[in-house]
């Protein structure tokens, strides 16, 4: 009982992050209709800037989350104005394979700039873990669920309570009242690209302490993003939210009880079961953004 | 013969067919008009396999075929061309309609890697078969032309001949005079009666009144999802629940029967 | 003309390769850029073909590399008898996947490829007593032909070519019938193809079997030639280079499969000394990129529209 508490706290600890990871992608997929394989590269940039920022300049980690995010924030906003606005209207399987592009460049230029050896990222909390009750949990895993819980709290409340959050889903709801309303599409565009991008960051900062920092691991990220995505439904904010806690807990209970070879194929087999018999997701009736 | 029994198709809570019953005349030209919106191309969707009917049946030569997929319903010889132009745009106007011939071929994967002498013959019969439909529409002249550079009034040409290649004994034909100049509504009115001529039964959606009540044996009036009159053009055109749908709609007056 | 008389050329070449390459170290790329022409192939049958992009078709290549190796490992079968089973377990593999997305379209197709191919990827280190993990086949025997085995170079460049002209054959002749107008006028205007018969369901599977097979022919061809198969095979960035190779040399056409698969091994051999293969991979990302923007169509269909004016 007490392991089966264990694997569910630490799926929760993954699951925050999955959902961080999702959320961004149902804005950018969902909305945008952008099929960004590249997700998990800005997850991947997200755990060198956090290495960077910890380990040569020494700063806290929250400082190191902001640097992720900032980090996200501006490549992704550079993205969508260089290679995404000139082909806006174009078809999605054209904007797919910019994306795969995008995807290799980003992965073998990281490649290069930080070597293939995998890197730990130095955290300033305490490895002894925290006993609460009947849990054991490591303080850094303690901070990055609460972490990615806020992060996901402030996501939420720029969605739906702010301006901005309803300029963008009036946006890609109906995209020529918006415009006709005054709403400035093309920043629309950068902006929501690189929110969900600097969310993609965030959650490579926040897991990069936890495991390690290599090239590819943007694409095992950019997978189970995509599978959060479909579990919960495109463009469905509580459906990434609760999709990614589900992986993340499915995912430890697999590893726990089953095998842990195995693990990362809970993603892939979310993927096709959910797009074989629920091709609107899990939680298709939850109400969708906008 | 066509019957469709109280079709009824909904999407999300709206109504576009309300329960329509009607039936097609083998060999004849039937019409399908009404205002915009009745739900005319909604009930082409549902009788060819684009739309899963929400309730009725739909009977072809008796056989029922609601719900079926487009492709088995055209291997009975029901065929559909769309409100909007549909060819195959890079390929040759030659090409679409010999796609069209594609139930008329046979050839399986292994006889065609073996290319074997009878599936180079019935590659042989089957181009023979396009240059026979190309001349049938009058296309013949642009064979080899790539069908999306086409002018729009020769694209539908092309669309109707590729819906005739593939041997129809019911087709429906979606608005195919939209767009067309004067001269070219001509052409397709001489076009529908030898396509009558060759015993298929045509059933249309068509805007333009004149053509309607100069071509159809028969026509049914569609408003709101319902058959609100059929009959021979004579008696169409002088019904009042007709008149009061055309001209409660913002119907033009080539829209409205004259 | 031009084009007739360059593929005669390249054939001629072709024949005779043996004899003018000197360096057996490029008669290994050529070799190798023989197995990609038929990858790059059963690719284009998909992408080009039918429209759908397939990005774990690494998996397909895994599957009939590793079914040959064992069978010859395991069982003692022949190369000429695990060829044809290395493309038939591809192909059913092929099928299923075929089956299984003949719902999906575009970016789910894509999704529900790649999770195939991680699925077995993962099984292909996890599955010890199968397939030894990570540390891989060795010993993979070379195929025997009567009294002689294939081992040499030279040797093997026949095979691989005999490989890739049979693919290339079987391309064209699809490609060219009844069904290959089928598999483009999907790709052009699936609802007007259906309207005239077509089944999408039927061909789209048809085109996935086919294509895996091919793509599990060239597996076997490489686990007899690199003599050693590990989880390797699944490498995303096998996938990547084919993906290239169809979309630069010009997807739709079977020439620019070949191009591109000519390209794509020989280019990088070339700017081996030159350029670290890092900066190659990343300069791949970059080309695809300037290729979606500037030649969406590709080398070959732009070279043939510029022939054209």
């Amino acid at each position: 009982m007490e392991q089966l508490l264990q694997h569910l706290v630490n799926g929760l600890v993954l699951g925050g992050t999955y959902a961080l990871l999702g959320i961004g992608l149902t804005l950018i997929f969902g909305l945008m209709s952008v099929v960004n394989f590249a997700h998990g590269e800005f997850y991947t940039l997200g755990a060198y800037a956090a290495f960077a920022a910890l380990a040569w300049a020494g700063l806290p980690f929250v400082a190191a989350l902001l640097a992720a995010i900032a980090a996200g924030a501006l490549l992704g906003a550079l993205c969508e104005r260089a290679l995404l606005r000139p082909l806006r209207g174009h078809s999605i399987d054209t904007i797919m394979l910019v994306m795969i592009g995008v995807w290799i460049a980003m992965q073998n230029a990281e490649l290069l700039a930080w070597g293939g050896v995998a890197r730990s990222i130095p955290h300033p909390f305490p490895t002894a873990p925290l006993t609460l009750g009947p849990l054991n949990i490591a303080p850094l895993r303690l901070f990055v669920v609460l972490t990615a819980a806020a992060l996901i709290g402030l996501a939420w409340l720029l969605i739906q309570k702010t301006r901005l959050g309803t300029a963008m889903r009036a946006t890609f709801q109906d995209r020529d009242t918006a415009a006709l309303m005054g709403v400035p599409i093309g920043r629309i565009h950068t902006i929501t690209f690189a929110f969900g991008s600097a969310l993609a960051a965030a959650a490579g900062a926040l897991l990069g302490p936890v495991f390690l920092a290599y090239p590819s691991m943007g694409d095992l990220a950019s997978l189970k993003a995509f599978s959060v995505v479909i579990l919960g439904g495109l463009g469905n904010l509580a459906g990434a939210t609760l999709g990614g806690l589900l992986l993340g807990v499915a995912e430890e209970l697999g590893a726990g009880y089953v095998s842990s070879g195995y693990r990362d194929a809970v993603g892939f087999v979310a993927i096709i079961l959910v797009l074989l018999f629920r091709p609107a997701g899990l939680f298709a009736r939850a109400e969708r953004i906008g | 013969m066509l019957v469709v029994e109280n079709l009824g198709v909904e999407f999300g809570g709206v109504v576009a067919l309300a329960g329509v019953s009607f039936s097609v005349q083998p060999g004849t030209i039937t019409s399908l008009i009404g205002p915009n919106g009745a739900g005319k191309t909604t009930a082409f969707n549902a009788i060819t396999g684009y739309l899963r009917p929400t309730r009725g049946r739909v009977a072809w030569e008796g056989e029922p075929i609601a719900g079926r997929r487009p492709c088995d319903i055209a291997r009975r010889g029901v065929v559909r061309t769309f409100q909007r132009t549909s060819v195959f745009p890079t390929l040759s106007v030659f090409d679409n309609v010999r796609t069209g011939l594609h139930l008329r071929g046979t050839a399986g994967v292994w006889s065609v890697l073996a290319r074997t002498p009878r599936v180079s013959a019935e590659e042989a019969r089957l181009a023979a078969a396009a240059d026979e439909v190309l001349a049938f529409v009058g296309l013949a002249h642009r064979r080899a032309e790539r069908a999306g550079e086409l002018p729009y009034g020769e694209q539908r040409l092309v669309e109707l001949a590729v819906a005739l290649a593939a041997r129809p004994r019911l087709l429906l034909l979606d608005e195919p005079a939209a767009g067309m100049t004067g001269a070219e509504k001509e052409r397709l009115v001489a076009l529908l009666r030898k396509i009558r001529r060759g015993d298929v039964t045509v059933l249309v959606v068509e805007h333009d009144m004149r053509l309607v009540m100069g071509i159809s044996e028969t026509v049914i009036v569609l408003n709101h999802g319902r058959v609100i009159a059929e009959g021979v053009p004579a008696e169409i055109r002088v019904h009042p629940e007709v008149i009061r749908a055309y001209l409660g709609s913002a119907g033009g007056s080539t829209d409205a029967p004259a | 003309m031009i084009a007739r008389a360059a593929v005669a050329l390249g054939a001629v070449a072709a024949v005779t390769a043996p004899l003018w390459v000197a360096n057996p170290y490029h008669l290994h790329v050529l070799i190798m850029a023989g197995i990609f022409t038929i990858l790059a192939l059963s690719l284009n049958l998909l992408l080009g073909y039918t429209g759908q992009l397939s990005l774990g078709h690494a998996a397909f290549f895994g599957i009939g590399a590793y079914t040959s190796a064992l069978l010859a490992l395991r069982l003692e079968w022949s190369f000429w008898l695990a060829l044809p089973a290395a493309a038939l377990a591809s192909g059913l593999a092929g099928w299923a996947i075929g089956r299984l997305a003949l719902k999906l379209r575009g970016a789910y197709f894509v999704l529900v490829t790649i999770s195939f191919a991680g699925v077995i990827s993962l099984v292909s280190i996890n599955w010890m007593d199968l397939t030894n993990g990570p540390l891989g086949l060795p010993g993979v025997p070379p195929p025997a032909l009567g009294p002689w085995t294939l081992r040499t170079k030279n040797a093997y460049w026949y095979l691989v070519l005999a490989g890739a002209a049979l693919t290339y054959l079987v391309c064209h002749r699809l490609v060219t019938s009844r069904i290959g107008r089928a598999l483009v006028a999907l790709r052009e205007n699936e609802p007007l193809a259906e309207s005239v018969g077509i089944d999408g369901t039927r061909y789209l599977v048809l085109a996935a079997v086919v294509s895996a097979a091919m793509a599990g022919l060239a597996g076997s061809l490489y686990a007899h030639y690199t003599r050693f198969v590990s989880p390797e095979v699944f490498l995303f960035s096998y996938t990547v280079t084919m993906v290239i190779m169809v979309i630069a040399g010009g997807q739709g056409t079977l020439a620019g499969p070949v191009v591109g698969a000519l390209l794509f091994t020989v280019l990088p051999e070339a700017l081996r000394e030159a350029v670290a293969w890092q900066w190659q991979m990343l300069a791949y990302g970059v080309v695809l990129v300037l290729f979606v923007f500037f030649l969406p169509r590709g080398i070959v269909p732009t070279l043939a529209a510029w022939r054209r004016r």
